[in-house]
C-alpha cells in the first residue's frame, strides 16, 4: 500500500491524519495565546509583534496556508470518520442509552468541533479581516493607528473586546475549544500510537492542564478589558 | 424473584424486529443469567411459544458465545463479567431487564439475542500465520521472552472473542479486538516475525467488514469482560504506523 492511499483510504490512517492536524492546530493554539498574552505587556509589545507579523510575508503566508491546510484535513478526517461511524450502527440500542464509560468530552467532539469552526470564522472576520459589521462598536478597526503609524492593535483589541456580546462569544469559543482539546489531545496520543501504560497518567494530565491553561490565557485578555484592566 | 423481561424478538435478518414483554417467575438469584433465560424459555415452550434465541456455549466465561446487552450495557456491565457469569442476585425483585442484541453492521442479527460476528473469523484469517519450526520439541526457555512481554501479551491473550467491545462501542468499532490479537502475537518471538503483514492486513479486514472507528471513549474497555486494555488500540497503531511507512501492502485474495 503506498502511504498515501494508506493515509487516506484507511480506518487508521484517517486517524492518523486527524491526529498530526490536531496536534499541529493545537500547537498553534499556544504560539497564538502566547503571542497575544503580550498584551499585558503594553501597546508597545504587542503593536511591534504584530508589525512584525505583518511586515514578514515569508512567515505570514506559510503558516496561513498550513494553517489552512491543516483545518481541512482535520474537518475532512472527522466527516469521513464520522459517516463510517454511523453507518457502523445502523439500529441503535433502547432509549439510546448514554455510551458506558464515555467522558462527556469524548461524546461531543463533533458538536464542539462545529462551534470552535464557527467561532474561527468569527474571530478571523473580526481582528484578521477586521470586518466593522461583526464588532458591535462602531469602529473600523483597520483606521487604528499608533504614534509610530503602525497598526494599534493594542486599541483594537481593547476596544474590541469591550463589546460584551463579542467578549462573551470569544469565552464560550474557548471554553468549547478547552472541552475539545481535553478530549482531543489525549485522543491525539492514542491515536498515533504514543501511549502506553508509562505514559497513559502523564497524557491524560498534560491534555487537561493544557487544555486548562489554554482556557484561562486565552479568556485573560476579554475579561481583562471587561474588567478595565487594559484600556 | 420475580421479573419482567423486554426482549428484542426477530426472526431473521430480514423481520424488522420489535420489543416483547415476558414474565421471569421465580427466579433463584443464585441463577446466572442464562440460567433465567432458560427458565423463561421452558415456560414459553410448554406454553407452545417461540424460546427466545441467544447464543451460548461454555457458560463459565470463556468462550465468548454468550452476548447480549442487558439494559443498555453488553454483558450487564459487572466487571469482567460475561453474561453467563452474570448472576441473577444483582438484579431486585420486580425489575424490568431489557435485552438486546449486539448492534453493529457487521454483526447482522440471526434471530433474536443471536448475532452473525463471522466477521471476527474472517479478520482473525486476515492475521495470517506464525511461523513455527517443526521437528523436535524445542527446549524449554530456548526462546528468550521478557517477563514483562510476557504478561502483556497474556492480557491480550485473555480476549476471547465476544464483541462486546464492538456492541459497547458509540461508533461499534473493532479496534479493541483487533488490537488485542495485534498485540498479543507481535510481544512474542514467533509472532513478531510476520508484525507488519498481520496488522495490515488485519486492519484492512476491520474495515472492510464495516467496523467503526476508534474515537478514544473507553465504552470497549469498560465492558470488555477479560479487561482488556484501551493501550493495546495505541499499540497497534503505532504498529500500523510503522508498516505504512515500510510500505507494507495487504495480500490480495
Ligand atoms: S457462554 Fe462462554 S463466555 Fe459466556
Amino acid at each position: 500500500m503506498n502511504l498515501i492511499t494508506g493515509l487516506f483510504k484507511t480506518s487508521i490512517g484517517k486517524k492518523f491524519i486527524m491526529a498530526v492536524t490536531g496536534g499541529g492546530l493545537f500547537l498553534f493554539v499556544i504560539g497564538h495565546m502566547l503571542g497575544n498574552l503580550q498584551i499585558f505587556l503594553g501597546p508597545e509589545h504587542i503593536n511591534a509583534y504584530g508589525h512584525f507579523l505583518q511586515h514578514s510575508p515569508e512567515i505570514l503566508w506559510p503558516a496561513r496556508i498550513g494553517l489552512l491546510a491543516f483545518v481541512v484535513l482535520h474537518i475532512w478526517s472527522a466527516i469521513a470518520l464520522s459517516r463510517e461511524n454511523q453507518a457502523a450502527r445502523p439500529v441503535g440500542y433502547r432509549n439510546s442509552p448514554a455510551p458506558v464509560a464515555a467522558s462527556y468530552q469524548s461524546r461531543v467532539m463533533a458538536m464542539t468541533g462545529l462551534i470552535v469552526a464557527s467561532f474561527i470564522i468569527y474571530h478571523l472576520l473580526h481582528f484578521t479581516a477586521q470586518t466593522e459589521a461583526v464588532n458591535f462598536t462602531g469602529y473600523d478597526f483597520k483606521h487604528f493607528s499608533d504614534h509610530r503609524a503602525r497598526h494599534d492593535v493594542y486599541h483594537m483589541m481593547v476596544v474590541g473586546f469591550s463589546s460584551k456580546l463579542a467578549s462573551s462569544f470569544y469565552i464560550l469559543g474557548m471554553a468549547l475549544l478547552c472541552l475539545h482539546l481535553n478530549h482531543g489531545v489525549n485522543a491525539m496520543f492514542q491515536s498515533l500510537g504514543l501511549k502506553n501504560a508509562a505514559y497513559a497518567k502523564l497524557i491524560e494530565r498534560f491534555a487537561l492542564i493544557s487544555s486548562g491553561v489554554i482556557f484561562v490565557g486565552n479568556c485573560s485578555i476579554p475579561l481583562a478589558v471587561l474588567a478595565g484592566l487594559l484600556k | 424473584m420475580n421479573l419482567t423481561l423486554t426482549v428484542w424478538r426477530q426472526k431473521n435478518a430480514s423481520d424488522p424486529g420489535r420489543f416483547e414483554n415476558y414474565a421471569a417467575k421465580d427466579i433463584i438469584p443464585d441463577m446466572s443469567f442464562l440460567e433465567m433465560l432458560d427458565v423463561v424459555n421452558d415456560r414459553l415452550v410448554a406454553e407452545g411459544r417461540e424460546p427466545i434465541a441467544f447464543d451460548s456455549d461454555c457458560r463459565e466465561g470463556i468462550c465468548g458465545a454468550c452476548s447480549c446487552v442487558i439494559n443498555g450495557v453488553p454483558h450487564g456491565g459487572h466487571r469482567g463479567t460475561t453474561a453467563c457469569q452474570l448472576h441473577m442476585r444483582h438484579f431486585k425483585d420486580g425489575d424490568t431487564i431489557v435485552i438486546e442484541p449486539w448492534r453493529a453492521k457487521a454483526f447482522p442479527v440471526i434471530r433474536d439475542l443471536v448475532t452473525d460476528r463471522s466477521a471476527f473469523d474472517r479478520v482473525i484469517q486476515a492475521g495470517g500465520f506464525v511461523s513455527v519450526n517443526t521437528g523436535g520439541t524445542p527446549d524449554a526457555n530456548c526462546l528468550p521472552v521478557p517477563k514483562e512481554n510476557a504478561d502483556l501479551a497474556m492480557d491480550a491473550a485473555q480476549c476471547i472473542g465476544c464483541g462486546a467491545c464492538v456492541a459497547a462501542c458509540k461508533n461499534a468499532s473493532a479496534m479493541l479486538f483487533v488490537s488485542a490479537k495485534i498485540g498479543h502475537l507481535g510481544l512474542l518471538p514467533q509472532g513478531a516475525v510476520e508484525q507488519e503483514r498481520r496488522v495490515i492486513n488485519m486492519v484492512a479486514q476491520m474495515d472492510a467488514e464495516g467496523f467503526g472507528n476508534c474515537t478514544v471513549t473507553g465504552s470497549c474497555e469498560a465492558v470488555c469482560p477479560k479487561e482488556i486494555s484501551l493501550n493495546f488500540i495505541s499499540r497497534m497503531n503505532r504498529d500500523y504506523a510503522v508498516a505504512l511507512l515500510k510500505g507494507r501492502q495487504p495480500d490480495r485474495k
